[in-house]
């Protein structure tokens, strides 16, 4: 029997442990977290079809209840190196060696920390939340500005962090586009008679499902879709925020007042992985994001055998390709241990 | 607002700035527009803090002006900044502090370029060479004038004799900074605090006991321009620019607005006058205006010097509600009496504002 | 008042704190699909107006939903009403009856 090291609990994580249990390996999934499902475990309801995220969740864990998968919460691999014989000796943050075959990185991403995008006022405007802060409020049921009160017009800024050399990040984060329409969408359920205005520069609708989110949007609820990006949010005297922006397609200037301002933040790649990336010799892209070894034929392997990659540790990636990765993985994984004599 | 965000953005953007011994270089216009506030940032330095600043009589315009409105090339820029760096130099200095923003822009600007381009300096050392047969140091530390009075704000507040705060209520007053373009914008990391949220003014204020207003346009160009300026047909434009800046700041009732640039002092004062003669609009309480000060004629007024020492009878926008507020004891009568008690003339009285 | 040789600009700034809602909303009552616009200009591109007068009915939706009401008035007189807007729209709105609509708006609540 094969042991494979998972490194990352979330939805990546949970899926490819599943499937290779499922192919008769050992697995071990080790999660710094205390509890299993990664970020999408702060959504509230997902795209396209606004299921809960709890039920994804659900899902998965009961995908994990396998007697070949052994989870290890709270820890984190602190030393990662190869044996002569081609396994790994990882060792974990509680001391324990783990003698594995092979390395999958789960390990995600970071949102974008809004604060770094200074002229949006994130942290000092009481009224400017991120995008997964919203999503909080949506799990209590209820939007509320930071008086308490019922907002009755919101702004949502999309490309927070994304395609902004400004922020050192060059990448798409792809699914914020759909995620500002959801919230739009929701925020419009939820709060009778609000405005909702959505700051786009591309409204990149790729996924099954999402184009219909966008019509639902302009046609039930009237979102409005304002093409430009912000240059600039500052605070009234009533604790509103005042927006500047070039209506683009108008051709002119525009500026407003919001309620409550909504940044859709991007993925980031997560920079806590970075010395074990670095000590394996693990490539990553310009972006940051790991580099895997062929973008159409060989998307879970790295350039360093033995270590394979799945989820949004690649790219930015929908639940549905994280999970769709994390079973390409499995296989990729399955295939190449096989084929080894044990 | 919280005031933890900001805290945290000024966190980030700190910036060295030398202790001692400056190698000053002055701005071209101020001594014109606001004629006190070198001298007493001189008197500030000097007397009240004991620090050694030399000038060199032979330093000239650093060209920004010229830069900036597309008739110096910057290769000449670099070779005038060059010179200015060797008359540092040449007498001992390593810390070089401007005057005036744009310069100070300049010099960052011309510092970024070297680093990033060395050969960019080998040819200006051989430009200057040849020309003056001068060589130079790039200088160790740059600083704006206004980072020094930054950063002895508490030294200073240690020894004021009038604070921000309204002698009759206990109030703190309420301070809009308005920072120069060229501080921060071109290079966040060269300004105390970065571009969007700077420091350096609010500091002095919160320093002195008064209050930071934040308002909608704070980060809003005043409308200077240079060009648009220059040129009497687009300063419709420019006024447009520092009239809305008023717009958005009256409804919070500003006691002064605090500035650290040579040219936006002038446009947020005279510009009051005009667009009051023009559309008979005022910014101030009671049909006054609202005073623009310097932070060296701010940091004057704190230490209690006299407000005509200050040059203060040069501002378009009378100072006198903000000293009554602050408790300043001034003789009306002396307001145009210049040096040796002579009578500089006093200006025609404004249709509508009140001075 | 004093004239000193130019005048204070105007802010050309859309400002949507203060602008009329009222059209956009009329619109949305009796003709709906406008709200599916994605400002795509397909309607404009084709436009026979459009290629020797200054009308765009895609600019007609934004200018709505702006409030720009006078602007909207001006223009809206140059449509042929031909139809070929409607038959190429990727989303199915129904062009004509936007300017209809509009038409019928202004009538009922002219412009002073």
């Amino acid at each position: 029997m094969k042991k494979i090291l998972i490194i990352g609990g979330g939805i990546a994580g949970m899926e490819a442990a599943h499937e290779l249990a499922a192919l008769g390996h050992s697995v071990v999934i080790v999660e710094r977290k205390d509890t299993l499902g990664g970020h999408v475990r702060k959504w509230d309801r997902l795209f396209p079809n606004k299921r809960s995220s709890e039920e994804v969740i659900a899902h998965l864990l009961q995908g994990v209840k396998h007697p070949l998968i052994e989870i290890r919460l709270k820890r984190t691999v602190v030393d990662l190196r190869r044996n002569p014989n081609g396994t790994f000796l990882a060792i974990l943050s509680d001391e324990t060696p783990i003698t594995t075959d092979a390395v999958l990185f789960c390990t995600g991403y970071h949102l974008f920390d809004a604060y770094k995008k200074e002229e949006y006022g994130y942290g000092i405007y009481n009224n400017v939340i991120t995008s997964a802060e919203l999503e909080r409020m949506f799990k209590n049921g209820k939007v509320l500005t930071a008086e308490g009160k019922t907002p009755e017009r919101i702004g949502i800024v999309h490309c927070v962090g994304s395609r902004d050399a400004k922020c050192g990040n060059l990448h798409c984060s792809r699914i914020c586009c759909v995620t500002g329409v959801k919230q739009a969408i929701e925020l419009k359920e939820l709060i009778p008679g609000v405005e909702v205005f959505n700051f786009y520069m591309d409204l990149r609708m790729f996924g099954r499902g999402f184009e219909q989110l966008y019509l639902e949007a302009q046609q039930q609820h009237r979102v409005r879709f304002v093409r430009g990006r912000l240059s600039e949010a500052s605070e009234t005297q009533d604790r509103r925020i005042y927006l500047k922006v070039d209506d683009t397609l108008v051709g002119r200037p525009m500026k407003m007042t919001v309620d409550l301002l909504v940044l859709m933040v991007g993925f980031e790649p997560r920079k806590t992985t970075l010395p074990l990336l670095e000590r394996l010799g693990i490539e990553r892209n310009e972006d940051g994001f790991i580099k895997v070894r062929d973008c159409h034929f060989d998307e879970n392997r790295t350039n360093v055998n033995g270590i394979y990659v799945a989820g949004a540790c690649t790219s930015a990636k929908s639940i549905s390709e994280t999970l769709t990765d994390a079973c390409s993985a499995a296989l990729e994984i399955h295939r190449n241990l096989s084929s080894k004599k044990s | 607002m919280k005031i933890e965000g900001k805290q945290r953005i000024w966190a980030d953007y700190q910036k060295e700035i030398a202790n001692d011994h400056y190698f000053y270089v002055r701005s071209c216009i101020r001594q014109n527009f606001f004629p006190a506030s070198e001298v007493t940032f001189w008197k500030i330095i000097r007397d009240t803090l004991h620090k050694d600043i030399y000038e060199n009589e032979h330093h000239t315009s650093c060209s920004g002006i010229g830069y900036h409105s597309d008739v110096v090339p910057f290769a000449t820029t670099q070779a005038i900044v060059a010179r200015q760096f060797a008359l540092m130099t040449e007498n001992g200095y390593k810390n070089l502090t401007s005057s005036c923003i744009t310069s100070f822009g300049v010099y960052s600007e011309v510092l970024e370029t070297w680093k990033h381009f060395p050969e960019e300096l080998e040819r200006t050392r051989d430009i200057l060479y040849k020309a003056s047969k001068r060589e130079f140091d790039v200088p160790e530390n740059v600083a704006h004038t206004s980072d020094l009075i930054f950063k002895f704000r508490n030294e200073i507040n240690a020894q004021a004799k009038y604070r921000l705060v309204n002698a009759k209520t206990g109030e703190p007053l309420r301070g809009v900074e308005h920072i120069g373009c060229h501080y921060a914008k071109m290079f966040p990391s060269k300004g105390v605090g970065g571009a969007e949220h700077p420091y350096v003014l609010a500091g002095m204020i919160e320093s002195w006991g008064g209050k930071v207003v934040d308002y909608p346009e704070r980060r809003a160009c005043c409308g200077f321009g240079f060009r648009q300026y220059f040129i009497q047909a687009n300063r419709g434009y420019s006024v447009a620019c520092t009239k809305r800046k008023f717009e958005s700041m009256e409804p919070y009732k500003p006691d002064f607005i605090l500035t650290n640039c040579p040219g936006c002092p002038y446009f947020l004062d005279r510009w009051q006058y005009v667009i009051s003669e023009m559309e008979g609009k005022t910014y101030g309480e009671n049909g006054y205006g609202i005073p623009v000060l310097t932070y060296e004629e701010l940091a004057g007024l704190v230490l209690g010097f006299d407000p005509w020492d200050l040059g203060l009878q040069m501002h378009q926008v009378s100072v006198e509600p903000l000293l009554d507020k602050m408790g300043i004891a001034y003789d009306p009568a002396k307001k145009f009496l210049g040096v040796d008690n002579k009578n500089i003339g006093k200006p025609v009285c404004p249709n509508v504002m009140k001075i | 008042m004093n004239n000193f040789g130019f005048s204070i600009n105007k802010d050309k700034s859309i400002n949507m704190d203060e602008v009329s809602k009222e059209l956009s909303n009329y619109l949305s009552a009796e003709e709906p699909t406008f709200d599916s616009c994605m400002s795509c200009g397909t309607c404009s591109a084709t436009c026979s107006a459009g290629s020797f007068t200054k009308f765009s009915l895609r600019r007609i939706n934004l200018l709505v939903l702006r409030g720009q009401l006078n602007e909207v008035k001006n223009e809206i007189d140059k449509c042929m009403l031909c139809g070929k807007c409607t038959l190429l729209c990727p989303r199915n709105v129904n062009t004509r009856g936007v300017i209809v609509a509009i038409k019928q708006y202004f009538d009922k609540n002219p412009l002073n």
